[in-house]
């Protein structure tokens, strides 16, 4: 063979090799040691960050029985891919819909955002336990279906709506004040407890780290979960209420607006709070929550509405005890002070009416019993024009002082969502309206039997009467008796505060013993019970609009009073009408634990007592739905 | 060194110790990018690991029998096998199944393969075979066609059946012809093509085509006194402004829309969402290896599926992910050593048919080395080709296998005359 003239072509050859060779290692080099970016593209591709919901914490009332629990539901979810070929037929037959339906969900599903049918998709969302259990045992027909459990809240007591409140999905304003706890989609307490205690039984979130493939499928933790938390479950609530007796409250409010507040004096502690109509709070769960929120936010009888701690009414002759223990207190009279009274009172030209006829008052507690108009205009009247002040400003300014003290034009600081402070008018207020130093006692008179500008919520009456009840102080009313942790059992509860009324004590006694008058022989004989030593007052709430509001206010036993409560039927009439003697059977019940025989007609009557005709409705749509709940 | 020694004795143990451990690494890194943590075997046939094991045991028994079938074997019947490759290739456009729009898989019972793996075998020995023929000078135009003829007419036949990639790893035997005494320009050329087609792509053909005159017209006011030298000069110019012209019309008239994705990802260009999604993952697996790598069987971007094609045309990703800087050029320095010891054997061949037959094996190795990692570490355009004893599969595997074995055996007769 001839001499290869081309052998120099050799090393040529593998220049071009080895040159290729160091470019490989060159960029294996850049993309590996020197770039660091892409170990955490990596990982933001494989390990996504996982929230772990908490269960929320259970609601007791004050006897321990469970109010609020958490049900156990089932979103049935399907990964589209798996699920070729199944038997829709019976799908459709064991879920109950139709044909039509199915296509409709799979479309929907379809066009939904971040679709992909290799991620597990809701295909029906909420089923109870019943229907899934009957799908359950055909489940493994339908490969790529499968159901995810979820909680939602659960009242067996199918009351106490208000109280409890509802839970929603979060919205845009908690989600930016959370500073990034929550997120899109999460539940919150919306009202009631659930939103004042959303922190505690809300419990806390924990996250989870976990391998997903490119499909975004779960393929086990991250880290051996070295980085997970877990998440720590709600408090457990001990409320104050006793829910058999807010049950019965509810009962005997049925067709009637209005409310009830009964509270424990000594403790500050709501038995029962009832804002009437109301509704059964399962309706708020779940998937006809969406349905029933519209519905109940539309009905002209506002469900919604908290009454007990929003709704304010002029408190009329509740009040008279107030005006009493001032007077006493401000010493303008004493306890045997005399208004002789001949059914007209004439005043500064004017002339003003009692309701109804009755022998002269000798004493503030006769004066009590008859709720006696002019015997309180000029009470009220002697506290204003007292000489111990300079003028009629500083006077009213020390009235008004006196009323705050009762958690009058205050609010009562219940740890419920939304309250107002009612209304005592200021001394400013009436300068306003009548010029500095241009109106005395006269321009006022009628706040003297708790007419005029004074306004007062449910909650106030009843804390009024518990404070009149203990004598001098009453304690911030609440709702929420102790907090526990479930895990550490540790005691969160709050500290309620304690308030004394600036009345010096001995007045209390004389003005007791009127309203014990009231129920034994006065206007709120109606609320008598045999045995129980019940003392109060009836109101009766001028209302412009229509039928007087009944109101009635009091507390029992006479001693050592163990429950205060205020009912307000609206356009219920006078006090004695409905007021009283549903207040008087919330107290025997409360008390004795039943109703006397000779009182059952009374109760019946008061149930079945019906008030729609004069709210302009023909039926209460949201008791209907109650009925329908079940 | 004696000639009577043992066959065992003269196999070049070098060659065939590089070639296990290719072919063991790949077989672990197969199963690393099947592995889960439900723990099958790396023998599970169920699975590619297994698959792969078994087609490494058809490798040890095709890989004997070359070696113990005689040399001479393969020179006189270069052209018949080259003949009947060229028969079989192209009965598979009308025989053949289709396998992701391409129609080169032949089924014979449960048996699969693509018979353009082996073509590339066949054309090397036909490639060597005319070569070593007497009075066969390359440089000499009548010689030219008919090699090129040898070359072109099976890359074609795979091009026509939809394989790209297959056929565009037969421009390697430039390389070849080159070593043999193809002009030098023939490379140069070349790689001018090249240069100026991705600039035509990358910049506007406008730009270019300013360039070049601004070039041309630098070196006619050097070189004004040479008339001769500036009207090659003028044509050089118009050649590749017409060029320029016609690869920006071709780009965007005549290729497939994938075509261009994968085209327009090499350069770095913005492509439709997605569309760069396998390169991207594949450097992201590549890069997050780091100095050390994850370790073995830890990849997530791979065992999590991130990288598709994991175990077959991206293998390298999970090399890049698992052992990192230090294992990749592990894995270079490998494909390297045996380059250049196949070089080094080929160079060292009495016969002329070994020689050309021996950098057909190299430049088809490397070739396919080249455009795999390339494509893994986002250098090189997306072409689907195997890395060569590492990827996934059957054929590719005993395709490689016997080009390598029968150069192996052709270098156990080494100071043979064969012809």
């Amino acid at each position: 063979m001839s001499k290869d003239i081309f052998k120099n072509r050799y090393n040529i050859v593998q220049a071009i090799i080895v040159t290729f060779a160091v470019i490989f290692v060159l960029r294996l080099f850049y993309l590996q040691v020197i770039d660091r970016k892409y170990v955490s593209l990596a990982r933001n591709n494989a390990v996504k960050e996982l929230d772990v919901y908490p269960t929320r914490g259970y609601v007791y009332d004050r006897n321990g029985e469970l109010i609020v629990y958490n049900e156990a539901i089932y979103d049935l979810l399907v990964i589209p891919r798996q699920a070729k070929g199944i038997d829709t037929v019976k799908l459709c037959e064991l879920l109950g819909i139709g044909k039509d339906d199915y296509i409709a969900r799979m479309a929907t599903m379809h066009s939904a955002k971040g679709f992909s049918s290799y991620k597990p998709n809701v295909f029906m969302k909420q089923l109870s336990l019943k229907d899934y259990s009957r799908l359950q045992e055909y489940l493994y027909l339908f490969p790529g279906f499968y159901g995810q459990v979820r909680t939602i809240r659960k009242y067996p007591h199918r009351c106490g709506a208000t109280i409890l409140g509802d839970i929603g999905e979060v919205d845009d304003r908690q989600i930016e004040e959370s500073k990034g706890y929550y997120k899109p989609g999460d539940y919150v307490g919306k009202s009631g407890i659930e939103k004042v205690y959303e922190h505690e039984l809300g419990g806390k979130r924990g996250k989870k780290f976990v391998f997903v493939d490119v499909h975004n499928r779960e393929m086990g933790s991250f880290n051996n979960g070295y980085f997970d938390t877990i998440a720590r479950s709600g408090d457990n609530v001990i409320t104050t209420l006793n829910i058999k007796l807010q049950e019965y409250a509810e009962k005997l409010m049925a067709n009637k607006k209005g409310s009830i507040v009964a509270i424990e004096p000594g403790t500050g502690e709501i038995l029962a709070l009832v804002s009437s109509p109301g509704y059964d709070p399962n309706l708020l769960c779940g998937a006809v929550r969406g349905e029933n929120f519209k519905s109940l936010l539309t009905d002209s009888l506002l469900p919604l509405y908290s009454r007990p701690t929003l709704a304010t009414y002029p408190p009329g002759s509740a009040f008279k005890p107030v005006v009493a223990l001032i007077s006493l207190h401000e010493k303008v009279q004493g306890i045997n002070y005399t208004v002789p009274c001949n059914g007209m009172y004439i005043f500064a030209g004017l002339s003003l009416h009692c309701s109804h006829h009755h022998p002269s008052a000798t004493n503030i507690q006769y004066a009590l019993e008859q709720s006696c108009n002019p015997y309180f205009w000029q009470t009220f009247r002697n506290a204003i024009e007292n000489r111990a002040f300079g003028s009629t400003g500083e006077s009213y300014g020390k009235w008004v002082e006196l009323c705050h003290s009762f958690g009058l034009g205050i609010r009562t600081g219940v740890d419920l969502p939304s309250e107002v402070s009612g209304n005592i008018p200021t001394v400013h207020y009436f300068n306003k309206l009548y010029g500095e130093n241009r109106w005395h006692s006269a321009n006022i008179i009628s706040l003297g039997i708790g007419q005029g500008e004074i306004l007062v919520t449910p909650i106030q009456l009843a804390n009024l009467y518990a404070c009149i009840g203990n004598q001098g102080y009453y304690i911030t009313p609440h709702i929420v008796k102790r907090i526990t942790d479930p895990e550490t059992n540790k005691d969160l509860t709050r500290h309620y505060e304690k308030h004394t009324a600036l009345i010096d004590a001995e007045h209390f006694p004389p003005v007791v013993e009127g309203l014990f008058d009231v129920v034994e022989a006065g206007t709120a004989r109606a609320a008598h019970v045999n045995g129980i030593t019940l003392c109060g007052k009836t109101g009766t709430a001028q209302n412009p609009h229509g039928d007087n509001h009944s109101m009635f206010a009091g507390f029992a036993p006479k001693d050592t009073p163990k429950i205060s409560i205020a009912v307000i039927v609206e356009n219920g009439g006078f006090g004695a009408d409905y007021a009283a003697p549903i207040a008087s059977l919330l107290v025997e019940k409360y008390l004795n634990d039943t109703i006397q025989t000779s009182r059952l007609p009374l109760e019946k009557r008061m149930m079945e007592g019906n008030l729609l005709s004069k709210y302009g409705v023909k039926t209460n749509k949201t008791l209907k739905m109650n009925l329908e709940g079940e | 060194m004696a000639r009577n020694e043992s066959l065992t004795g003269k196999i070049d143990w070098i060659t065939v110790m590089l070639y296990a451990a290719l072919v063991f690494i790949g077989w672990a890194v197969i199963y690393s990018s099947v592995y889960t943590d439900e723990g099958k075997s790396i023998f599970n046939a169920t699975t590619n690991s297994g698959k792969q094991f078994q087609w490494m045991i058809g490798c040890v028994i095709i890989g004997a029998i070359i070696l113990i079938v005689d040399s001479r074997f393969y020179v006189t019947f270069a052209y018949p096998i080259f003949g009947f490759m060229l028969l079989f290739a192209t009965s598979v456009m009308f025989i053949g199944t289709v396998v992701k729009g391409q129609r080169n898989w032949i089924h014979i019972g449960s048996f699969s393969m693509q018979p353009s793996e082996l073509l590339k075998f066949s054309v090397s020995l036909g490639v060597a075979k005319f070569l070593s023929g007497l009075n066969v000078d390359i440089r000499k135009w009548k010689d030219k066609w008919k090699i090129f003829a040898v070359v072109f007419v099976p890359a074609a036949i795979i091009l026509i059946q939809g394989d790209a990639g297959s056929a565009i790893v037969f421009s390697v035997f430039a390389l070849v012809l080159f070593r043999e005494g193809l002009e030098p320009y023939f490379l140069i050329v070349g790689a001018a093509v090249i240069t100026l087609s991705v600039m035509a792509l990358v910049l506007s053909p406008a730009i270019i085509a300013a360039a070049l005159a601004a070039i041309t017209a630098l070196l006619i006011y050097q070189l004004k006194k040479k008339k001769k030298i500036i009207w090659y000069i003028v044509g050089i110019y118009l050649l590749s402004t017409g060029y320029v012209f016609s690869v920006n019309y071709g780009f965007n008239k005549v290729l497939k829309s994938h075509q261009k994705d994968r085209i327009n990802v090499l350069l770095g260009k913005e492509v439709e969402n997605g569309k760069d999604w396998n390169i991207r993952q594949s450097i992201i697996a590549v890069g997050s290896g780091g100095f050390w790598g994850k370790g073995y069987l830890n990849g997530t971007q791979t065992k999590l599926k991130f990288v598709p094609e994991q175990s077959t045309d991206f293998i390298f990703s999970s090399i890049g992910e698992e052992f990192g800087f230090v294992g990749s050029t592990f894995l270079v320095l490998i494909y390297l050593a045996l380059f250049y010891r196949l070089l080094y054997l080929a160079e060292r061949q009495r016969s002329k048919f070994s020689r050309v037959y021996g950098y057909c094996v190299v430049g088809i190795l490397f070739f396919h080395f080249l455009i795999n990692m390339g494509m893994a570490i986002g250098v090189a355009p997306v072409i689907g080709i195997p890395l060569p004893f590492i990827s996934y599969g059957g054929s590719s595997l005993l395709a490689f296998t016997i080009l390598l074995f029968v150069f192996i055996r052709l270098d156990t007769q080494r100071y043979e005359q064969m012809r």
